[in-house]
């Protein structure tokens, strides 16, 4: 599928499959693909993104989130390029327990990948994300004592994790604050237009659908300031489906979660988990939808189950 | 049933104040504070109850908060005792789109 896409396709294209994405990185664009399809990158840095493992969660449609998330670091691993680098954009636990943690630190790090963590609010309850940063981001450079983001390179490319999940105003939506947006602007300042650049963050840093909150107030302060680099590839998680688009070199993905499926906007009363059929609901999880980033052009959605 | 024991607040309210402790409930149902606006006196303790799937918090809205409860789970309830008059403006601290009002009289 090679036309620009339109709201309505990408929502249409939308599916919720919760396994993760994986990325490579072929002449400085970020091309990606969910993991588990059956065309496979074969050169290039790869990457992995997983999301929204909500370890502790045990309702309907999942009582076992610790078996999910291990069903996704699998198909990760068995990827025919294996990924040497994994982005977790989230919600790694459902309410900050220790114990939610362990588990998932356990499973994540057996899977051998180094993995960079970014909160999603799930993880900062009570705490301000204290002892998410502590268990997660530990080796990190803090852009801001407690603050919960930083950059790295990796393989020329300048990755950011932002922190927009914590001291949330009434009314509003994911929020940066003022003390990381003057950190990102420096952090980006010394780069040249040409180095790619992947931004990963919890909430969508692009407004998916204010009503249910599903964006970020000043996320548009930061991509302006990205705005002037060639490639820039912005990894979402939070609303627990697959949704894409591009603007200008921005290319913009929300990931699924590894736990259970939201609602389109709008599609439902509340973006409560969606109820799926336990009988389906692994099946969901081979479910693919490949995006391609092709340079400045339109972002290509395809729409791929991977089995029945 | 739950709106009945709203509609017992109001008559409390108005029929006997100062009678009794006055007490109010609000539900958190998909994602909304249900009344998302409150009128009570003086004195009245408001339960907030969420019935959700996922988890929720109240927090008031002024900064810093006059009260914030912990991260209520499904079915988890906090309350507050609204012992002065005025507008208290609160929301969810995980979903902050979610909003309500508890006007104090």
């Amino acid at each position: 599928m090679t036309d620009q896409p339109t709201r309505r396709a990408a929502l249409e294209c939308m599916i919720w499959a919760g396994s993760g994405v994986l990325w490579t990185v072929a002449g400085g664009v970020p091309r990606g693909q969910l993991v588990g399809s059956a065309q496979a990158a074969t050169t290039g840095f790869t990457f992995a993104q997983i999301s929204d493992s909500h370890i502790g969660f045990a309702r309907d449609p999942n009582m076992d989130t610790p078996g999910t998330l291990k069903a996704a670091l699998e198909l990760v691993k068995a990827a025919p390029v294996a990924p040497v680098l994994m982005l977790h954009t989230g919600d790694v636990s459902h309410l900050t327990k220790p114990a939610e943690f362990d588990v998932a630190e356990k499973l994540i790090s057996a899977a051998g990948i180094p993995t960079a963590y970014v909160p999603g609010e799930h993880d900062v309850l009570e705490d301000n994300g204290k002892s998410f940063i502590k268990r997660f981001q530990k080796g990190m450079k803090q852009g801001a004592p407690g603050g919960a983001y930083y950059s790295f390179d990796q393989a020329g490319i300048h990755f950011v994790g932002l922190n927009n999940v914590i001291d949330l105003k009434a009314g509003g939506m994911g929020a940066l604050g003022a003390a990381q947006l003057a950190w990102l602007e420096k952090d980006l300042a010394g780069l040249s237009a040409s180095t790619p650049v992947v931004v990963f963050a919890h909430i969508p840093l692009w407004v998916v659908y204010p009503q249910w909150g599903w964006g970020t107030d000043d996320g548009a302060q930061a991509l302006t300031m990205l705005k002037r680099f060639g490639s820039v590839t912005v990894l979402n998680g939070h609303i627990h489906q697959v949704m894409q688009k591009i603007e200008g070199n921005v290319a913009f993905h929300s990931a699924r979660s590894t736990a259970f499926p939201q609602p389109a906007p709008g599609s439902a009363a509340s973006p409560g988990p969606m109820k799926v059929e336990a009988a389906k609901l692994r099946s969901y999880l081979g479910v693919a939808s490949v995006s391609h980033v092709q340079g400045t052009g339109p972002l290509a959605i395809i729409d791929t189950p991977l089995g029945a | 049933m739950h709106r009945r024991a709203l509609f017992g607040l109001a008559a409390v309210v108005l029929c006997a104040p100062g009678a009794r402790a006055a007490t109010g409930e609000v539900h958190i149902d998909n994602f909304v504070f249900t009344p998302d606006s409150l009128k009570v006196a003086v004195g009245t303790t408001i339960k907030f109850i969420n019935r959700d799937d996922l988890p929720h918090s109240v927090v008031s809205a002024v900064r810093p908060p006059i009260f914030k409860s912990k991260t209520l789970d499904t079915d988890d309830s906090f309350s507050v005792t609204f012992d002065k008059p005025g507008e208290y403006a609160y929301f969810c601290g995980l979903h902050p789109h979610m909003k309500g009002v508890v006007v104090v009289a």
